[in-house]
C-alpha cells in the first residue's frame, strides 16, 4: 500500500506530465525547391530560423516527398515550384504550396498558423527591400494586434497539466482504494463478524473512510509539493481554501465507492465498474481537452460529474488565484452532492447489513 | 480433441454467464468512440468572450459582430472598464477579452492603423493560443477586405493543402486510437484475469493433470477473447465510418490483417503476464500500469509523439500500441498500402513471437 501511495504519484506526474504536451515545436518540414533562386533560398533560410520548424529534408520530386508523409517521415512539405521567382517579379505573385498531413487536425491548424505567419513576415520584408519605388500613396489599413496571456505567459502546458494529473490521482484514491477495500470484507466474509460487533453502523461508516479521507488529502499536498519542486507549478491562489474544496470533494467520491461496493460482490466487478465510470468521468471532465469545445449535453453531464467541478476549481485556484467567492457556486453545489451521495450510500448500506 | 472443444466450450460459459463484465466489454468501446468522437474535442467552438470596447463606433460594432457570427465565440458580457477584466476570468466565466482602444474607426481612417489588445485566459494554453490564432484570423480576414483595392506587389501566395484530413476533424485522429486502447483491454487485461483466476481458485492444477495439452489449455483460454476482439474490432471501424464518417482509403484486407496481428500481439502479452501474476488483483495492476496507461499516453493516441521530450519518445518504441496507432492512421486515412509499413508490421510481428515464446518458457516452468 505505502509504495502505491509515494511512488506511483511521483511516476504518474514524471511520466504524464511530460508526455501529455500539446506544445509545438520541431514541425519536421520537407523542403522540394526547383527554383533554387535566391529568393527561394531565402525564404527556405526564413523557414530554418523559425522555431517550430525543423528543415530535415529537401529534395527534387514532390511524388518522393508525398509518399514521405504517406510514412510518417515527414509532417509539412514546403513546394516551390519552378519559375517562382520569375513569377513573383513578373506577375507579382508567388506561388508556393504548402501540403501539412492533417490527420492530427489540431497540430495541422497550429503548423499551419506557423507558416503563414513566416511567409507573411517575409512578404513584409521583400516589400521593404524592393517594394520602395512602387509604393503607393495611401497605405493600406492595418490593426495592430497586442496578444497577452495572462496566468501562464510562456504558455507552459504542464501548468495546466499537474492540477488535471492531480485531479486524477486523488481521485482513483477516493473511489478506488474504498470500494475494493470494503467489497475485500464482504469477498472475504469478515465483514459478518464486523457486523456482530456492537459497533454502530455509522461508526463502521466512518471508520472505513475516514483513513483514505486523510490518506486522499495528504497525497494532494505531496502531489503539490511535487509539483511545485520538479514542475515550478506555481500556485497564485489560497492553499486552504482549496483544502477546504477538496475535502468536501472527497466526501463525494468516498460516497461513490461506498455506493460501487454496495452494489458488487466481488473485487472484480468493482474493478470493472470503477474502470468504466472513472474513464467516462475523468475523460469527460476536461483534463484534456477544454469543457468548452464539448457538445451542449456533455455540458449539461458535466453538471453532475463531480471531477468536473474539481477539475475546474484547483486550476482556478492553482493558477488564476479565483477567491472565495469565485469559487461559491461550485463550493455549494459540492456540498450538495457529497450530502445526496453520502446518504444515499449509508441508506443502500443498511440493506446489505 | 473433443476434450478440447469441450473445454473451449467452457471458456465461452464463463464469460457469457458474468453479466455485467460483458456489458462492459461491450459497453465500454461503443462509449469510448462516442466520447472521443463527441466530447474530447480539440476545436473552437461557441467559446465565451467578452468586449471592452472604448470606441463604439461602427467598426468595432462590425468587428464584434464578425467575430460573434463567426460560430466559434459566444459574447458572454461587455465590459466597461479595465477593472473587471481580471474580475471576469478568476470567474472562470470567458476565455478571451478583446479591447477596442479608442476612436477606433477614426485611428484606421486617419493614421490608417489602430490596435487591438486580446487578452486570453491562458491557464488552458492550448485554447488560448487557439483562441488567438483564430480571432486574430478574423481580423486580418477584415483588414484584407478592406485593402482589397491595394494590391502589394510581389508578393507570396502560399496554397495550403490540409492532407487526409481537410476537415481538421479531432476524431479522425481519436478513433484510431481508441481501437488500439480496446483491443488491447479486452485482449491482454481478460486474458491474464482469466488465467489468473484459475490460479487464484487453484482450479488450474486441475486443468494440468487433465489429458489437455499445455498449448490446448492456452489456446483454449484465448479463443473467445480473439472472437470477442474481432467483434469489437470490426464494432469500432462501423461506429467510425457510419457514425463519424471516418475514410477507410486502404485495402480492409490489410486493416483486418493487421488487426489480427495486433490482437495476437496483445493476446500473447496476456498469456505473459498472467504467467507473472497469481493473483486477480496483480494481474489487474500490471494490465492498468504496464498496458493502459502507456496505451493511452505513449502511443500518441492524444498527445503527438514528436511533441514529447526525447526520452519519453524512445520509450514509445517498446510500446505496442504506438505501431498499431501509426498502422490504423496510415491505413485508414492515408490510403497506404502494405509496403509503406511494413517496419512497423515487421516490429509487431516480431514483439508476438518474443512475448509467445517468452511465455511458453515461463509456463513450463510452472509445470514442473
Amino acid at each position: 500500500m505505502l509504495p502505491i501511495i509515494f511512488i506511483v504519484p511521483i511516476v504518474q506526474l514524471l511520466i504524464l506530465v511530460n508526455a501529455a504536451t500539446m506544445e509545438m515545436k520541431h514541425i519536421d518540414m520537407e523542403v522540394v525547391d526547383l527554383d533554387l533562386s535566391p529568393t527561394s533560398r531565402k525564404l527556405i533560410n526564413k523557414f530554418m530560423g523559425s522555431p517550430f520548424f525543423d528543415i530535415h529534408k529537401s529534395g527534387f520530386s514532390i511524388n518522393q516527398a508525398k509518399v514521405d508523409l504517406l510514412e510518417n517521415k515527414t509532417q509539412i512539405i514546403l513546394y516551390i515550384p519552378l519559375d517562382f521567382e520569375k513569377r513573383l517579379y513578373k506577375e507579382n505573385k508567388g506561388e508556393v504550396q504548402i501540403l501539412i498531413d492533417a490527420v492530427n487536425g489540431m497540430t495541422a491548424s497550429l503548423a499551419n498558423v506557423y507558416s503563414q505567419s513566416v511567409i507573411s513576415d517575409f512578404n513584409s520584408e521583400l516589400l521593404a527591400k524592393k517594394g520602395t519605388n512602387v509604393l503607393i500613396n495611401t497605405r493600406p489599413k492595418s490593426i495592430t494586434v497586442e496578444n497577452s496571456y495572462w496566468y501562464n505567459p510562456q504558455l507552459n502546458f504542464k501548468f495546466y497539466m499537474v492540477p488535471g494529473i492531480l485531479v486524477i490521482l486523488v481521485s482513483m484514491i477516493g473511489v478506488f482504494l474504498t470500494a475494493i477495500n470494503i467489497v475485500r470484507e464482504k469477498e472475504i466474509g469478515t465483514i459478518e463478524q464486523v457486523n456482530v460487533t456492537p459497533i454502530k453502523k455509522y461508526q463502521f461508516i466512518a471508520g472505513k473512510l475516514v483513513p483514505f479521507w486523510i490518506i486522499a488529502m495528504f497525497e494532494l499536498g505531496f502531489g503539490l509539493v511535487v509539483g511545485k519542486l520538479l514542475f515550478k507549478l506555481p500556485i497564485e491562489g489560497s492553499i486552504p481554501l482549496l483544502n477546504l474544496f477538496a475535502a468536501l470533494y472527497l466526501l463525494v467520491l468516498l460516497g461513490l465507492g461506498l455506493l460501487i461496493s454496495t452494489i458488487s460482490d466481488s473485487q472484480q466487478q468493482v474493478m470493472f465498474l470503477s474502470f468504466f465510470f472513472f474513464i467516462t468521468f475523468i475523460l469527460m471532465s476536461g483534463v484534456f481537452t477544454p469543457e468548452e469545445s464539448m457538445p451542449k449535453w456533455a455540458q449539461y453531464v458535466n453538471s453532475i460529474n463531480p471531477f468536473a467541478y474539481f477539475m475546474r476549481v484547483i486550476r482556478m485556484i492553482i493558477l488564476k488565484g479565483s477567491g472565495f467567492m469565485d469559487i461559491l457556486k461550485e463550493l455549494v453545489s459540492i456540498t450538495v452532492f457529497g450530502i445526496i451521495v453520502l446518504s444515499l450510500a449509508i441508506w443502500r448500506y443498511r440493506k446489505v447489513v | 480433441m473433443n476434450s478440447f472443444t469441450g473445454f473451449v466450450k467452457k471458456e465461452f460459459l464463463h464469460i457469457l454467464r458474468d453479466f455485467r463484465t460483458l456489458i462492459i466489454l461491450f459497453g465500454l468501446p461503443i462509449a469510448q468512440i462516442l466520447i472521443f468522437g463527441y466530447v474530447i474535442r480539440n476545436e473552437i467552438d461557441d467559446v465565451r468572450i467578452a468586449v471592452l470596447d472604448y470606441s463604439k463606433d461602427d467598426v468595432t460594432l462590425e468587428l464584434t459582430n464578425k467575430i460573434i457570427s463567426s460560430g466559434f465565440f459566444l459574447l458572454y458580457e461587455n465590459l466597461t472598464n479595465e477593472a473587471s477584466v481580471e474580475k471576469i476570468f478568476r470567474k472562470g466565466k470567458v476565455k478571451e477579452v478583446i479591447i477596442f482602444e479608442k476612436n477606433f474607426a477614426e485611428r484606421l481612417e486617419r493614421d490608417r492603423t489602430a490596435s487591438v489588445q486580446l487578452i486570453a485566459d491562458a491557464s488552458d494554453p492550448n485554447s488560448a493560443s487557439l483562441v488567438v490564432n483564430y480571432t486574430n484570423g478574423i481580423l486580418f480576414d477584415y483588414v484584407k477586405k478592406q485593402n482589397s483595392g491595394f494590391n502589394p506587389p510581389f508578393k507570396i501566395v502560399p496554397e495550403t493543402r490540409m492532407m487526409f484530413n481537410p476537415g481538421l476533424k479531432s476524431v479522425f485522429m481519436f478513433v484510431p486510437g481508441t481501437m488500439a486502447l480496446i483491443l488491447m483491454l479486452v485482449s491482454a487485461m481478460m486474458t491474464s484475469i482469466s488465467i489468473a483466476r484459475e490460479k487464484e481458485m487453484g482450479t488450474m492444477e486441475v486443468l494440468l493433470v487433465s489429458p489437455l495439452r499445455p498449448i490446448q489449455i492456452i489456446v483454449g483460454k484465448v479463443m473467445p477473447y480473439v472472437l470477442l476482439s474481432c467483434i469489437n474490432a470490426v464494432v469500432i471501424i462501423a461506429l467510425g465510418y457510419f457514425v463519424f464518417q471516418l475514410p477507410i482509403r486502404g485495402s480492409l484486407i490489410v486493416l483486418f490483417g493487421e488487426t489480427i496481428l495486433f490482437i495476437s500481439l496483445a493476446l500473447s502479452l496476456g498469456i505473459l503476464i498472467s504467467t507473472m501474476a497469481n493473483s486477480q488483483q496483480v494481474a489487474m495492476f500490471i494490465s492498468i500500469f504496464a498496458l493502459m496507461l502507456p496505451t493511452i499516453l505513449l502511443s500518441g493516441f492524444i498527445f503527438p509523439i514528436e511533441n514529447m521530450p526525447k526520452i519519453l519518445q524512445w520509450l514509445t518504441y517498446i510500446v505496442p500500441p504506438r505501431y498499431f496507432v501509426e498502422i490504423l492512421r496510415s491505413v485508414m486515412l492515408k490510403g497506404t498500402g502494405i509496403i509503406n509499413i511494413w517496419p512497423q508490421t515487421t516490429v509487431l510481428l516480431a514483439m508476438t513471437i518474443i512475448f509467445i515464446g517468452l511465455s511458453a518458457l515461463k509456463f513450463k516452468t510452472r509445470l514442473e
